[in-house]
């Protein structure tokens, strides 16, 4: 497939804001378990929630740009019974708005006792906080499944598709809060992130290398013989229905060479993980907040070559019918 | 149910491109708007087809076989391409089978053209909306035309009958009867997409002729050659049987 940067960039910008998000919460939950120190007056929450909220627009701005009609895309929500993209058109703003919710919360200090049982009290943040939780979860199931969910697009076509989206992000939005906490001053809070960090980068280059192994042996199904019904060993295509190309000729094809595909995988499985690692590992226990942004940075460039692998390695039946390109 | 459809007859088709430039003729000019061209008469030209005609060689030479390969949307009876449409701007109609897309409701995402296993569908790229075979709705249901004319513009076109046009779905339809009698088969049928649109294998006319077929064994004539020019010497058993 060819590349889109409107698609590449939505789903690493989304996948890292969900990401922060999520660790956000999980620190609020450490902290309301007593498990964690508070925050004290930094406003960690706050500042974070609109960061994630900052990235989601950040992706939606870039998808926009995929459309031949933005001024339609309202339209996308109605066929949410089958199609994945319509939930994930759903599945955004309902995030978006959950995740305002809560910064809202912790920003404008509105935060309340919303609900009690005997000892057990549940503040309306962590209520709120719990809404966006699905919602976010949601949209990586979304997002990850509108590539899963094509069969015969056999690379994209299997579970780790959608383990990889929900790894990639949180890893990319941990790392991104590892930062934010060591840049508010909170020990604590970083080194507790920032052990989440590697953990999730360690893991997601394990299901990150499981799905390119299958993929490096993958037998599509569909051969030319299959696709215009002729059975013989040897065909091949003299001409394409097309002089100078078409549809068929720019949509599908990546249009670069095997070596530059090698190359960009080789950097983004630098960049993604041994990088980052090393980054993190260094820089939590002594709270280097400069090491642990460029880690985030180092890690979300890396994404991007990583999304750019993961759209031109999926090899479209419909380019057995353009063998010359 | 009615599933109207294609079959392309590989056994007759030219691949003289008559189909291309008259279904580009009636869709350009019809209400739903022009289908974009760049570079029409310069290099490297560009546009939006409904319907191409690609050229295989089949074998190896001296053992080789042009085959003329026209494509176009096959009009699934599962279109993988219409439940991902995020607006239903692409559908399915119910009371013919065709494979539409609701020119006025896409939004350009071009995801039912990465749903599609054949690359049926194309962005058009001045109007940004995804473009595809009608089946020439906008003609085969117009009564103002002849009936005879009631039918796709490729189809008319088509100066070697290699394209017809009917319901699959009535066993008595000539479509039919084709698929059934003369091997129609559908493009990849591993997806489970259930193409409508069937293709007519090329059929070889062959006759397999043994030696002793050019002799006629019995022929009366070569009894009395051989009486004439070799007589058998002694009795044989004819002659004793008649005695």
């Amino acid at each position: 497939m060819h590349p889109a940067f409107s698609v590449i960039f939505l789903t690493t910008l989304i996948g890292a804001g969900q990401g922060l998000f999520l660790a956000l919460f999980s620190t609020q939950v450490y902290s309301e378990f007593d498990l964690l120190p508070g925050i004290g007056d930094t406003n960690f929450y706050g500042i974070g929630a609109a960061i994630a909220l900052a990235l989601l627009i950040g992706g939606l701005i870039s998808s926009i740009f995929h459309l031949g009609h933005p001024e339609r895309a309202w339209r996308s929500a109605a066929r949410w019974k089958t199609s994945w993209l319509s939930r994930e058109v759903i599945a955004l703003p309902t995030t978006m708005a959950a995740v305002f919710a809560y910064g809202l919360i912790h920003i404008m200090n509105l935060d309340s006792v919303a609900f009690t049982h005997g000892e057990v009290s549940l503040s309306m943040s962590l209520f709120v906080g719990v809404i966006a939780v699905i919602a976010t979860l949601a949209l990586f199931l979304c997002t990850a499944m509108i590539y899963a969910c094509i069969k015969f697009l056999q690379e994209w076509s299997s579970p780790l598709t959608v383990i990889n989206y929900f790894l990639f992000g949180t890893a990319s939005g941990f790392t991104l809060a590892t930062a934010l906490a060591s840049y508010l001053g909170l020990e604590q809070q970083t080194l507790f992130l920032g052990g989440w960090a590697i953990a999730l980068t360690v893991v997601v280059f394990v299901t990150r290398s499981a799905s390119l192994y299958r993929n490096s042996r993958i037998k599509h199904k569909s051969t030319i013989q299959s696709a215009i019904g002729i059975r013989h060993n040897k065909i091949s295509q003299n001409s394409q229905g097309a002089m100078g190309g078409s549809f068929n000729t720019r949509e599908y094809f990546h249009g670069k060479t095997a070596m530059f595909l090698k190359s960009i995988k080789f950097i983004f499985m630098i960049l993604v993980f041994p990088v980052p690692l090393v980054l993190l590992s260094a820089a939590i226990s002594n709270g280097n907040t400069d090491v642990l942004i460029s880690a985030f940075i180092i890690q979300f460039v890396g994404l991007v070559a990583e999304r750019w692998f993961f759209f031109a390695q999926a090899n479209h039946p419909q380019n057995i019918y353009y063998q010359t390109v | 149910m009615t599933q109207l459809a294609l079959i392309i007859d590989l056994n007759v088709c030219v691949g003289c491109s008559a189909c291309v430039t008259s279904c580009k003729e009636w869709n350009t000019s019809g209400p739903a708007g022009f289908m974009s061209d760049d570079n029409p008469y310069q290099k490297d030209p560009t546009g939006t087809f409904f319907n191409r005609v690609q050229t295989y060689e089949v074998g190896e030479f001296p053992k080789t076989e042009t085959v003329h390969f026209p494509k176009s949307c096959l009009h699934c009876e599962e279109p993988p391409c219409v439940p991902v449409c995020p607006t239903g701007a692409s559908y399915k109609r119910e009371q013919d089978g065709i494979v539409l897309v609701d020119y006025d409701k896409c939004i350009g995402c071009k995801y039912c053209s990465w749903a599609c296993p054949y690359g049926a569908r194309e962005i058009d790229e001045h109007q940004k909306v995804m473009k595809k075979c009608t089946l020439c709705v906008d003609r085969i249901y117009d009564e103002t035309l002849p009936e005879s004319e009631r039918k796709p513009a490729c189809v008319l076109a088509c100066p070697t009958n290699a394209r017809l046009f009917g319901d699959v779905h009535d066993a008595d339809s000539e479509v039919s009867e084709l698929i059934r009698e003369q091997g129609g088969y559908q493009l990849m049928p591993e997806w489970g997409t259930q193409p409508s649109n069937h293709y007519l294998p090329r059929r070889k006319n062959k006759i397999t002729i043994h030696k002793d077929e050019l002799v006629r064994v019995d022929n009366p004539l070569n009894k009395e050659q051989k009486e004439h020019h070799k007589p058998v010497d002694g009795s044989v058993l004819d002659d004793n049987s008649f005695i």
